[in-house]
């Protein structure tokens, strides 16, 4: 029995590593063994040498200097770093961060624990695109504030945040700027001078590298100053201690070198791919709508509303794609994507949304067969919807009084 | 997460999908849930003269769950009083089901439209006697 994968459309969730970028790796678990900090011997020196190359490619992509470049464990941890840390630096100067409602889940965790421990957040709201108002910015800044957190590309809804203007802004009024930019490097160009960009957070396994390794740009001129959250060796400027993994920043380099050299190219096919797909949506279904700005978004993204049925549901029709639901029926909560209701998208319509990601290794075949799929399957379950018969007979669905439970 | 074969089953093949006219005196029509909140089921009843529900209906906005619970109380329904009917349990449904507990509540909605499709009927023929 064969048993074939689903098509893979959840780029935004992670991305498989790249043959090439694993081919690279291999040496640095067996021959190449050594520890990068060891300085007294030749195993030691090469390990070192490849850390350093790696380094230099992901200052690259990020137009930084490598000596600006702190190895984490991934995103997650390099956001926890920049802003904990910056906030714990700065303490006795300063106590306020400012962040937005649509940021990744660590950043706003992370904020909250800020919160418990004094320091006060402010979550600025974004317009119905998904683009933060940068008026709104403007007024938030105070004497106080220490930090503003702006993601570079919101994870579900792929809106591209207006990066060089917040960055003037932030120097201007002489506070950091931190961007998680963990969806767009890559993805869209990146250059921490041109933006006075801070700090900046990636991770290699968005970016077809391994799991398990990112970075955290820490500005060197103006000089941004971190607590360290994990203390030990002083590797890393003293930022962030522990034995690197010379495998996983060989990897994570290799990758920032492939993605600088084919971005280009690959947005505009993964663009064409994108466009080719929404479209035959478009045409054979009413009642869909685009969530997240249409045009300030990267290629590889789209986040629908299929109006009047639930995206859970309609995702256990279509096993086989591998795509993922702003519904969240299964958890505890019952309550649907916060990033689509900060866009003031109805918690009716968050229920009905798919995020489909699309990337290096999605073709055209993948995108026909899987819009093919979908329509299919959200005509029969319209066909079965109570909703979908109310609003084909002239009911506004508003005007029932529902019981919520 | 993995649904049970019984929830696939009804989720791929549902039962009695459809309308009944519920202008009719005979059928009972119950609409429960919220689309807020994810789940919205309607389910119609038409019951005969000696008091038995001789046909049941679905539609049902919602995840696999909540198509599976409300497909399998038409299936349930059919052939029983009024009586019999309102003592079809929620339980008796996740179990059926094997509903893992995130989902209970899908079988807390059937068990919900099932009444509101009695009381539905009942108030009818209360008006028209």
């Amino acid at each position: 029995m064969t048993v074939t994968r689903p098509i893979y459309l959840d780029y935004q969730s992670t991305t498989p590593c790249d043959p090439r970028v694993l081919k690279m790796m291999l040496p640095y678990f067996s021959e190449e063994f050594g520890n990068p900090h060891s300085r007294s011997h030749a195993y030691g020196w090469k390990a070192e040498e490849a850390v350093e190359h790696a380094r230099k490619q992901v200052a690259a992509i990020l137009h930084a200097n490598p000596r600006e470049v702190i190895f984490t464990s991934g995103a997650t941890e390099s956001n926890n770093l920049a802003l904990k840390g910056v906030a714990h630096f700065y303490k006795d100067k300063k106590n306020h961060i400012v962040t937005c409602a649509t940021e990744h889940k660590c950043v706003l965790d992370s904020c909250r624990h800020l919160e418990q421990e004094g320091f006060k957040v402010t979550y600025l709201p974004v317009k119905p695109n998904g683009i933060l108002d940068l008026a709104e910015l403007k007024k938030a800044i105070t004497e106080q504030t220490a930090l503003v957190s702006i993601m570079a590309v919101n994870n579900e809804i792929g809106v591209i945040q207006p990066l060089a203007e917040i960055g003037k802004i932030t120097r201007e009024r002489g506070v950091f700027f931190h961007t998680d930019a963990a969806q767009a490097v890559g993805k869209i160009p990146l250059d921490v001078n041109e933006m006075n960009i801070d700090l900046l957070s990636l991770s290699a396994h968005k970016i077809y590298g391994p799991k398990g390794i990112g970075v955290l740009y820490v500005r060197r001129k103006p000089r941004v100053r971190l607590a360290a959250l994990i203390n030990g060796g002083g590797q890393e400027r003293g930022m962030r201690s522990g034995t690197l993994s010379t495998p996983l920043c060989v990897g994570l380099g290799e990758a920032c070198a492939l993605a600088q050299k084919e971005m280009r190219a690959e947005a505009i096919r993964i663009e064409a791919l994108r466009d080719r797909f929404y479209e035959t949506l478009r045409v054979n279904l009413e009642e869909i709508y685009l969530n997240g700005d249409a045009k300030q978004r990267i290629p590889g993204n789209l986040n629908i509303s299929f109006a009047h049925v639930e995206g859970e549901g309609l995702m256990m029709g279509i096993k086989e794609l591998a795509l993922s639901s702003g519904s969240a029926c299964t958890s505890a909560s019952l309550e649907p994507s916060y990033v689509l209701r900060a866009l003031g998208v109805d918690e009716e319509m968050a229920h009905t949304s798919l995020r489909i990601g699309f990337g290096r290794f999605t073709n055209e075949e993948d995108v026909d067969h899987a819009a093919k799929l979908i329509i299919k399957e959200v005509n029969r379950l319209r066909d079965m919807s109570p909703l979908w018969e109310m609003s084909r007979q002239g009911i506004d669905i508003k005007s029932i009084q529902w019981a919520e439970h | 997460m993995a649904y049970s074969e019984k929830v696939i089953d009804h989720y791929e093949n549902p039962r009695n999908v459809g309308a009944l006219d519920a202008k009719d005196d005979a059928v009972g029509t119950g609409l429960v849930g919220a689309p807020a909140c994810g789940d919205v089921m309607k389910l119609q009843i038409k019951v005969n003269d000696r008091g038995i529900i001789e046909d049941a209906k679905f539609k049902a906005f919602g995840c696999g769950s909540a198509i599976a619970s409300s497909s399998l109380v038409t299936e349930w329904l059919k052939g029983k009083s009024l009586n019999e009917a309102v003592e079809i349990k929620n339980t008796a449904i996740a179990q059926h089901l094997s509903l893992p507990p995130v989902k209970i509540h899908c079988s807390m909605l059937a068990e919900d439209a099932i009444r509101a499709a009695i009381r539905d009927y009942k108030e009818k023929h209360q008006s028209t006697k």
